[in-house]
């Protein structure tokens, strides 16, 4: 039997303003996405990109719509979860464009605060580190702070770090936008491995069109509206 | 895992540069209150060293420190003769300068009558006066020797005795010599003219058998209080207990100082507060993405608080520690006596650690208002 989809957003609507000063950033959206798939989003700047990420990653309430997360229904016209940072540490991963690794902490702390705030004690926050520093192969470099890291060195410890609470979901904005073609090819390996190893959802916003063969569907957004997958 | 710890370890230099200037704040702070101590101790060590339990003054008055107080010098005899007193001696209080070694010293020279109330106890080293003239019993912060003679009007005295931290409340040490010779000193001080008009005058105005304040010492057993209240049934006398006379020093004395010195203390708080609230209200603009991402991630809003109260506590306990081991190591080297007590500096920790989490509120307010999506922004 099939898997049940990951995240399952229905007819989600997202506005700004009202009246004559009302935008339309996402118009009644709907998406499945399923365990093990990566998934891209694109779409001109102002499509409404960003705001469906945020709205997945619960960051941003939408409008109207419903949305479930991992099997738990967490809107439906509105939040139905008041904790919705505890929400995100036990469901959500995120990668951010410019790795966003804390920079008064090194490699192997950066992926244990994600564990520590989930109530993990230190010891087994570091074993946690360690461990996923080992999987992704860069255990050599767990002490190095983020400055000494090169820009490819950082995006795997954010990935790391995404990792750490073993989420469900993983929500990258734009992971490859600072890095090189080898490099980028690299993290979208990752995290194809991420997700068909831990069956995981990666969804990734991108631009860039070198990654495009990568995922296994790639949605469109215009205007907020999403257009139909294509299969990449 | 203490990220307040992790951030200030990252910028180490800066933090501790910022500590060392807040120290030197909060020193000052300390030693102000430490001068103010030292204020009160040697105004109360000189009324304290008088060893009476009753002081009468001129009616009206609550002399001799607090205002001006004579009386005739035979009123002693006449307090002496009162039940339940076990010894009186009349004092005169004046201050000088004296050459010394060819410095100008300012001295407080108390007149006091030998084996009487009011006459130096404590000599640590030498002897109190035996002889009824020009010997003198002197405080080492005056710079004289055993042995050695200082010049006060006409006559020289010879330094037969040494006291420890006994002076004025304006730090001047203080000289004991007889009564007698005080007497004769204030005399001998007088222009030409003044003291031609003394001998052509009758009565107090004229007299020089004056003093400022008569100390009684009580029978074992005898109310000072109610020896007080009887004695200034007299009308032209006044008398305070011991107890007054501090209060009296403490409060109307150095009122002023402890006033000017709290203002100061107030003022010094303030400009603390406000670097510490600028400084941590600086970190956290720095910290804008990492907070961000902190939230992003799920860090709950009592961790962030966290991250900033820790580091404002943090600045002030080491600011703290470090101003007072400063003030500790260089109180010796201070013009007046500092006095640290370890009461104050715990009432002056805890406004620190107070002004602290008020200078946190901004860092905190602005920390709190950081939105999560803004870690998303490229």
């Amino acid at each position: 039997m099939a898997e049940p989809p990951v995240v399952e957003v229905r007819r989600i609507s997202k506005h700004f303003g009202e009246g004559s000063a009302r935008v339309d950033a996402l118009r009644e959206v709907s998406l499945d996405v399923f365990p093990g798939t990566v998934v891209g989003l694109r779409g001109p700047s102002g499509s409404g990109k960003s705001t469906l990420l945020n709205v997945i990653g619960c960051i941003l309430e939408p409008s109207s719509g419903a949305m479930r997360l991992s099997g738990e229904l967490v809107y439906d016209g509105k939040w139905l979860r008041a904790d919705l940072r505890g929400l995100r540490l036990e469901k959500i991963g995120f990668i951010f464009q410019s790795h966003n690794l804390l920079p008064f902490l090194n490699a192997w702390e950066n992926i244990a605060v994600a564990r520590i705030l989930a109530g993990a004690s230190p010891a087994q926050a570091k074993g946690r580190a360690l461990e996923l520093l080992t999987y992704l192969g860069i255990e050599r470099r767990q002490d190095a702070m983020p400055g000494e890291l090169s820009g490819g060195e950082a995006q795997r410890i954010a990935i790391a770090r995404a990792l750490a609470n073993d989420p469900r979901i993983i929500l990258a904005d734009e992971p490859t936008a600072a890095l090189d073609s080898p490099r980028a090819g690299a993290v979208m390996d990752l995290l194809r491995k991420v997700a068909t190893e831990r069956r995981t959802a990666v969804i990734v916003v991108t631009h860039d069109e070198k990654i495009f063969d990568r995922f296994d569907h790639i949605y469109s957004l215009r205007d907020g509206a999403l257009t139909p997958p294509i299969a990449a | 895992m203490n990220l307040a710890l992790k951030d200030i370890n990252h910028n180490l230099g800066r933090f501790l540069l910022t500590c060392l200037g807040l120290s030197l704040l909060l020193g000052i702070v300390l030693a102000m209150v430490g001068i103010y101590r030292g204020l009160i101790v040697e105004s109360l060590g000189l009324v304290r060293a008088a060893g009476a339990q009753v002081w009468v003054v001129e009616g009206g008055t609550r002399g001799p420190f607090a205002e001006a107080s004579r009386l005739p010098g035979d009123t002693r005899i006449a307090i002496a003769a009162q039940w339940g007193v076990a010894a009186a001696g009349g004092v005169s209080y004046q201050n000088v300068e004296a050459q010394h070694r060819g410095q100008t010293k300012r001295l407080l020279v108390v007149g006091a009558q030998i084996a009487r109330p009011g006459e130096a106890k404590s000599v640590d080293e030498g002897r109190p006066i035996i002889r009824s003239r020009y010997e003198a019993v002197v405080d080492r912060g005056a710079g004289l020797m055993l042995g050695e003679q200082i010049k006060l009007g006409r006559n020289k005295f010879t330094v037969v005795g040494l006291t420890t931290n006994l002076v004025a409340s304006g730090g001047d040490p203080v000289i004991f010599i007889t009564l007698r010779d005080a007497q004769k000193l204030q005399f001998d001080l007088t222009p030409a003219a003044a003291r031609r008009e003394a001998a052509r005058s009758s009565g107090t105005a004229g007299a020089t058998d004056t003093v400022n304040a008569i100390l009684v010492r009580l029978m074992p057993g005898v109310d000072a209080k109610r020896f007080a209240q009887d004695i200034t049934r007299w009308k032209h006398l006044a008398a305070l207990t011991q107890e007054d006379q501090e209060t009296v020093l403490a409060r109307s004395v150095v009122d002023r100082a402890r006033r000017q010195i709290g203002l100061f203390t107030t003022l010094l708080l303030t400009v603390s507060t406000v670097i510490i609230g600028l400084i941590i209200y600086t970190m956290t603009i720095d910290k804008k993405k990492s907070i961000a991402t902190l939230k992003l991630i799920g860090a709950p809003d009592r961790r962030i608080v966290g991250l900033i109260v820790e580091q404002a506590l943090a600045m002030g306990i080491i600011s703290f520690v470090a101003g007072a081991a400063l003030i500790s190591a260089g109180q010796g080297y201070f013009p007046r006596r500092v006095v640290l007590e370890l009461t104050d500096a715990a009432m002056l920790f805890g406004v620190v650690l107070a002004a602290c989490l008020i200078a946190s509120a901004l860092g905190v307010r602005t920390a709190l208002r950081i939105d999560p999506a803004s870690a998303l922004a490229g």
